[in-house]
């Protein structure tokens, strides 16, 4: 049998059982790890944390980031939302001084300013805004009543839960028909159906005929962008709206006394193509600055809005993976300093396999097989708890979270990634070694 | 006597560089084992045994001259092909036992088999029958520090054992152990000789050479003398 033949053989035989072989390195790696189990967790802690943290933290960014996207889109990325707002408080001491009533916000004409002279324009959602207490026998609720047209939800992709919409026929007519939000109903209605009830405002009684999904999962819509959605909501005709509380409005609060004239709180404008969008959107602005010398309107592109909203989300994509990088570093460090303390205690145990036939190659995979079962079983510890952590955040601290599938995916083989790179030097020391030298080790 | 000859050593040559200096340790020694001969290698301190150890356990390569194993040259291989004939052609036993602290008896004793790819169930049996050649049949699952010292030789023995080597090596088996056990594990080396083991044992202790049938000194890197008993 000559030299060669007899390394042809165990070239063979390698093939043969590789799989095997793997599998009693593993178990061998596996043995050794778990004779010394503290230093092993310990060194796994750092991969742990690094992949809990990246997971928990995308997580909840993702949920963040999907939350107001939702709010955003629920505007409708081809409107453009115009608010009266309340000019600055040195011209309302002026005004009130004169008249006693304060007269802002934006005007019908202005409405037909836009209708006439901006195109790609379709359609306007006009709306009145006020806020008043809803009665129904004893119970009541603070609401914010939305005077405004039937294609109201279709505009802002909003969608009707129970019943219907009120239609351009009630509109005309001035019906007293009302829709109410879903949160509304529960608190006016715990127990019973709110459709086909009247609920009061002032002396006047509005029956319902829907009630409008909720807007989003979260409760409240808390800290919400500038599109807040608030839980208590009422639509009713734009014509009824008018009909009930007039041109002014009364405001009395705890001894101070308000008077406001606002034709229209809130206007949609809807542009044919998205791509108008923003040039619609500069024109309607250059429009209303030369008609409002006080600011007293405000304009919300969605679109924007939603642009800037990505944007943000790209940001924090970066940043989580520069933190998610160093984490991983500083864990694989950890592994490459215990790997190498662990290849100089055994350096004996190198020289006996050595002598007994282990090859370089043999002694680079025992050591690499530990390396990768450290931050490998790391990574999976970090997986199972990253994964974990939003569920209780979402549980305890009522916000959205969203685990993306590849997130703990990319986690994992990444951890695994870390313990071939930084466990290669230990374990090529360690097949390097001399057996002679390393068998005389004491 | 068998005559074929199985370890050869033709005008081997071994030096080191320390630093500067150059220490020649093997200053061409040329030597002949045949089959089953029972040698023992002597010599003070300093004179060359753990170098002509080394060498014929095939850890290190000599600086000139030639080393035949069996019939193959081993004394310019690469490494991998040294480890493979390490593994299957030779035996070691050294005066600490040098057992696997984490690994069990007879995972111990698998090792060499281990390393040659050979498939478990054979590998375990072979290594569970030698266990029981050196009466350690009930201790197969303990750890090596569980064990004596003449237990935790002969699991060694058994080790270098189970690849059916060629030769068997042993650097100074009884060193650490006292009288009564060291003649208990000579008595295991002559067993082994009547079965016609090759075994080479290197010492210093003239009770364990007188056992053997060829007695060779060393001196200065040099044959001194080769007696035949």
């Amino acid at each position: 049998m000559s030299a060669n033949n007899s390394a042809f053989q165990v070239w063979r035989s390698d093939f043969a059982f590789a799989k095997g072989r793997l599998q009693r390195a593993i178990r061998a790696a596996i043995k050794s790890l778990w004779l010394h189990r503290l230093r092993s967790l310990l060194t796994m802690l750092g991969i742990v944390f690094g992949v809990c943290s990246v997971i928990a933290m995308l997580a909840i960014g993702e949920g963040a980031s999907f939350e107001a996207q939702e709010e955003i889109k629920s505007l409708g990325s081809q409107n453009i939302i115009l608010r009266s707002v309340k000019p600055p408080e040195e011209q309302k001491v002026s005004n009130t001084q004169q008249s006693y009533v304060l007269d802002y916000g934006i005007q019908y004409l202005d409405l037909q300013r836009i209708k006439a002279t901006i195109p790609g324009v379709t359609i306007v959602v006009p709306g009145r805004v006020m806020r008043d207490y809803v009665w129904h026998t004893t119970r009541r609720v603070e609401s914010e009543i939305f005077g405004t047209v039937p294609w109201y939800p279709e505009m802002r992709n909003q969608r009707v839960a129970k019943g219907r919409f009120f239609s351009e026929r009630e509109m005309e007519d001035a019906v007293a028909v009302c829709v109410i939000s879903a949160e509304m109903a529960r608190k006016l209605f715990p127990i019973e159906s709110s459709l086909g009830r009247d609920v009061r405002i002032g002396e006047d009684y509005y029956r319902i005929i829907g009630v409008m999904e909720p807007v989003l999962q979260s409760a409240g819509g808390k800290g919400g962008t500038s599109a807040n959605t608030p839980a208590n909501r009422m639509f009713m005709p734009l014509s009824a709206a008018r009909a009930r509380f007039g041109e002014v409005l009364m405001k009395r609060r705890s001894g101070s006394f308000e008077a406001e004239k606002v034709a229209l709180h809130e206007v949609t404008v809807k542009v044919t193509s998205e791509r108008d969008v923003m040039e619609v959107a500069a024109a309607v602005k250059n429009l209303l600055e030369r008609n409002h010398k006080k600011k007293d309107y405000e304009l919300i592109v969605p679109l924007e809005l939603l642009k800037r909203a990505e944007r943000t989300k790209q940001i924090f994509n970066v940043v989580l993976g520069s933190i998610a990088a160093i984490s991983l570093l500083v864990g694989g460090i950890g592994i490459m300093n215990i790997m190498l303390a662990n290849v100089t205690e055994r350096t004996r145990e190198i020289g006996i396999r050595r002598a007994l036939g282990a090859r370089r190659r043999d002694i680079v995979t025992q050591f690499l097989v530990e390396a990768v079962m450290l931050s490998g079983t790391g990574g999976l510890l970090g997986v199972i708890l990253g994964v974990s952590i939003p569920f209780v955040v979402t549980y305890f601290a009522d916000m959205v979270t969203i685990v993306t599938f590849w997130s703990p995916l990319a986690a994992f083989t990444i951890s695994g990634l870390v313990g071939v790179v930084f466990g290669i030097y230990p374990a090529l020391r360690a097949a390097d070694m001399d057996p002679v030298e390393a068998l005389r080790h004491e | 006597m068998a005559a074929t000859s199985i370890v050869r050593f033709e005008n081997v040559r071994k030096t080191y560089k320390m630093g500067l200096v150059v220490v020649e340790a093997l200053r061409g020694v040329s030597i002949d084992f045949k089959e089953g001969e029972y040698v023992s290698i002597m010599g003070p301190s300093g004179c060359g045994k753990s170098t002509m150890l080394n060498l014929l356990g095939c850890l290190d390569r000599p600086t000139s001259g030639r080393y035949l194993l069996g019939n193959e040259d081993v004394s310019q291989m690469d490494d991998d092909a040294l480890s493979v004939v390490r593994g299957l052609r030779l035996g070691f036993i050294f005066q600490s036992y040098n057992l696997i602290q984490q690994l069990s008896v007879v995972e111990n004793i698998e090792i060499p088999l281990y390393y040659q790819g050979r498939p478990e169930a054979e590998i375990r049996e072979k290594a569970i029958k030698l266990a029981h050649l050196v009466g350690l049949e009930k201790r197969l699952d303990h750890k090596p520090f569980e064990l004596s010292g003449g237990q935790q030789q002969r699991v060694a023995i058994a080790r270098a054992l189970v690849n059916d080597s060629l030769v068997i090596l042993a650097d100074e088996p009884t060193g650490n152990l006292d009288s009564a056990v060291g003649a208990e594990i000579l008595r295991i080396f002559d067993d082994l000789h009547r079965q016609g083991k090759t075994i080479i044992i290197v010492t210093h202790d003239n009770e364990v050479a007188k056992r053997t049938q060829r007695a060779i000194r060393l001196r200065d890197g040099q044959l001194e003398s080769d007696v035949r008993q």
